[in-house]
């Protein structure tokens, strides 16, 4: 049977504000709320409906953080059959990508995937290099913006969205490593007398994260709201004024 | 449609005929005379496959499977307008309509639009998206302090249950304020809930999702339980109904009153305050979960009439026959579907009814009439100038004349 995994991270939700903490390095944990990263539940939702086509064993892996449980029992609701929490994680330092890459590839080696699954992005993470670096470490073949997978036999046919509107149709061998951009279909919902059930019958499996390689990667220096720097400079006066004002500054500036 | 008859056997229709009799009343589905007085009174019923005598019919011939895939149910306002005219007395909204809801849910057949207000209500505790902890944030604008349960720790003697829309809708907020005002002009003695409240969740449950209901519920009830106060009184019809009738059936009882009975009740102390008002002929909009449901026609109208200047007057369908506005249900979380299905909407059909009796004002009691019926009142023709008001706003407003 195919053999599925995804990735799935919990990011700070901005429904609420964010606060930065008083090192000045990092957001404040006290204040923020967590919720799945979106990009991370349409890979759970593309692997559910490659579950419903073909079949597959899916295994969600996400990493321990306040409401986690809920977000793994949500997916075992929606079709995942094992869940992976894993424990360990210095709170205060928030792993590099290729730290948790070199980490979870490990992991991934165990269960010996077809695919493996995660958002493209997350909104604290616009680099996105999770996937590419997992791949890495494995060894494997990486596409990202996904926006759709059919799986047959040993291969995976994927669409890949470039921008400007145009989309690639891609072949690749499995096993393989894939973005999610967005499932074929809208995340689903399940109703929570499902999600309750599963914490009742549903169990999550710990598993160290082990020592975290900190080297390499970047550190960041200081986290600080957008500052306000030099105001704009208003033109006043009549049409033909502003423009006259402003092709002198155009012409100042040696654009014109 | 074409389907085949089967011969009636332990299948889903079997087990969902059987789980109706679990509901008080449930078994009287079994003497429907097939009158059909349900489907034509129902204001949707013209765009459904599924219309509930049809639902029944079909029950009874032993094929329902196919009512999961149609779109009938998610038309369904949850208005009781045809459990008020059923001849038998069937739960026709409570057991039926909803119970079918729920395994519409449960089945994965929900719609989008009603998709993201439930995901917010599990993840903030209100439809609407917004974040928990600005749940009290409409206050900071009152010149005086309303106090929060948890943070000012005494007995009360009102409970003040805001609700979603009161606490965060722009438009809606404005009643909550001016409510505010009037129970502080009055000299209440009352607190609120503030972060610590949660979605009533009965639009919820109506919606079908029961297993989100109760989860609100059990939050809600945690946070009244560590409050002390005599009773509970709210603005918000479905929030009254949740707390007086759902409540009570997993073991949260409160004593709760609408908003409107309480103000009747002190209406000696209101009097006095009102001043003479422009002469303006009013119109009376029953909430379907305050008329029908809760039966409460005449303490709003006593109100309206308590204010020097206004005269009531009645549109085609008032009392046990009002029209729903168009929320119900989930209706809130439906619109764009439900203009897709019936290319009609409910408040634009009541807003016809205000201009037929020529009304300066639609007075309203429930939170979600103002947004709908305003919006309704920008597209019909000789509709422009009648102003949209709770109840709450005419006095305040004739306070302040």
């Amino acid at each position: 049977m195919t053999e599925i995994v995804v990735i799935s991270r919990l990011v700070p939700d901005l429904v609420e504000e964010l606060e930065i903490a008083p090192s000045g390095k990092a957001l404040d944990l006290a204040w923020l709320r967590l919720i799945i990263n979106e990009f991370d539940n349409h890979a759970i939702e593309q692997a559910v409906i490659l579950k419903e086509k073909i079949g597959a064993n899916v295994t969600v892996i996400s990493l321990e953080a306040e409401g986690v449980e809920d977000m793994l029992f949500t997916t075992a609701a929606k079709g995942a059959d094992r869940l992976i929490k894993l424990t360990g994680l210095d709170e205060e330092a928030k792993p590099t990508n290729q730290s948790l890459a070199q980490s979870l590839a490990d992991l991934i080696k165990e269960i010996n995937p077809d695919l493996i699954l995660t958002g493209v992005q997350a909104h604290d993470d616009l680099t996105g290099d999770l996937g590419p670096q997992i791949a890495e470490f494995l060894d494997l073949p990486y596409v990202g913006y996904i926006s759709g997978v059919s799986v047959d036999g040993p291969l995976a046919k994927t669409f890949k969205e470039y921008p400007g509107g145009l989309l690639a149709e891609m072949e690749i061998t499995l096993p393989a490593v894939l973005g999610i951009q967005a499932s074929e279909q809208p995340p689903r919902y399940v109703a929570i007398s499902k999600v309750r059930q599963m914490m009742s019958t549903a169990s999550i499996e710990e598993l160290a994260i082990g020592d975290l390689d900190v080297e390499g990667g970047f550190t960041i220096d200081r986290m600080y709201l957008p500052e306000a720097a030099e105001k704009a400079e208003m033109l006043e006066g009549s049409e033909e004024e502003v423009a006259a004002q402003l092709t002198s500054i155009l012409q100042d500036l040696g654009l014109l | 449609m074409d389907v085949s008859v089967s011969s009636p056997q332990k299948n889903f229709t079997y087990d969902f005929n059987q789980s109706l009799f679990d509901i008080p009343d449930g078994e009287n589905i079994q003497a429907c005379l097939q009158c059909a007085s349900c489907s034509g009174v129902c204001p949707f019923g013209f765009a459904m496959d599924f219309p509930p005598g049809r639902m029944i019919a079909w029950m009874r011939a032993g094929i329902l499977d196919e009512m999961l895939q149609s779109d009938s149910l998610w038309m369904c306002v949850s208005c009781y307008a045809c459990t008020e005219i059923c001849p038998k007395e069937i739960p026709v909204t409570q057991a039926l309509m909803t119970r079918a809801k729920e395994e519409a849910l449960l089945a994965g057949n929900v719609p989008t639009e009603l998709q993201s207000a439930l995901e917010f209500s599990q993840q903030y505790s209100n439809p609407l998206g917004e974040s928990s902890r600005k749940r009290a944030a409409w206050t900071e604008e009152l010149d005086f302090e309303v106090p929060i349960a948890r943070k000012e720790k005494r007995p009360y003697e009102y409970l003040w249950f805001v609700g979603d829309y009161p606490s965060y809708h722009p438009r809606v907020k404005q009643v909550s304020q001016v409510v505010a005002q009037i129970f502080h002009v009055l000299g209440f003695d009352f607190c609120i809930l503030g972060p610590d409240e949660h979605s009533d969740g009965d639009s919820q449950r109506l919606a079908g999702e029961r297993g989100l209901f109760e989860m609100l519920a059990e939050k809600n009830a945690k946070m009244l339980s560590r409050c002390d106060f005599k009773e509970i009184v709210t603005t918000d019809p479905h929030a009254y109904n949740a707390l007086k009738n759902e409540y009570p059936q997993l073991g949260f009882e409160y004593p709760v009153r609408h908003y409107t009975e309480v103000l009747l009740e002190n209406l000696d102390k209101l009097t006095p305050l009102l001043k003479e008002t422009d002469s303006l002929r009013v119109t009376y909009h029953d909430p379907c979960y305050l008329g029908r449901v809760n039966k409460i026609y005449d303490a709003p109208r006593q109100l309206i009439q308590a204010i020097p200047g206004l005269e009531l007057v009645e549109m085609a369908h008032n009392r046990t026959t009002s029209l729903c506005c168009g929320g119900g249900g989930g209706g809130m979380w439906l619109d764009g579907f439900r203009w897709e299905k019936a290319e009609s909407r409910l408040s634009e059909w009541r807003v016809r009814e205000a201009v037929a009796v020529e009304a300066d004002i639609l007075a309203v009691a429930c939170p979600y009439e103002p947004p709908r019926f305003e919006d309704a009142t920008k597209n019909i023709p000789g509709a422009e100038n009648i102003l949209v008001k709770d109840i709450a706003e005419l006095i305040f407003d004739a306070m302040n004349k």
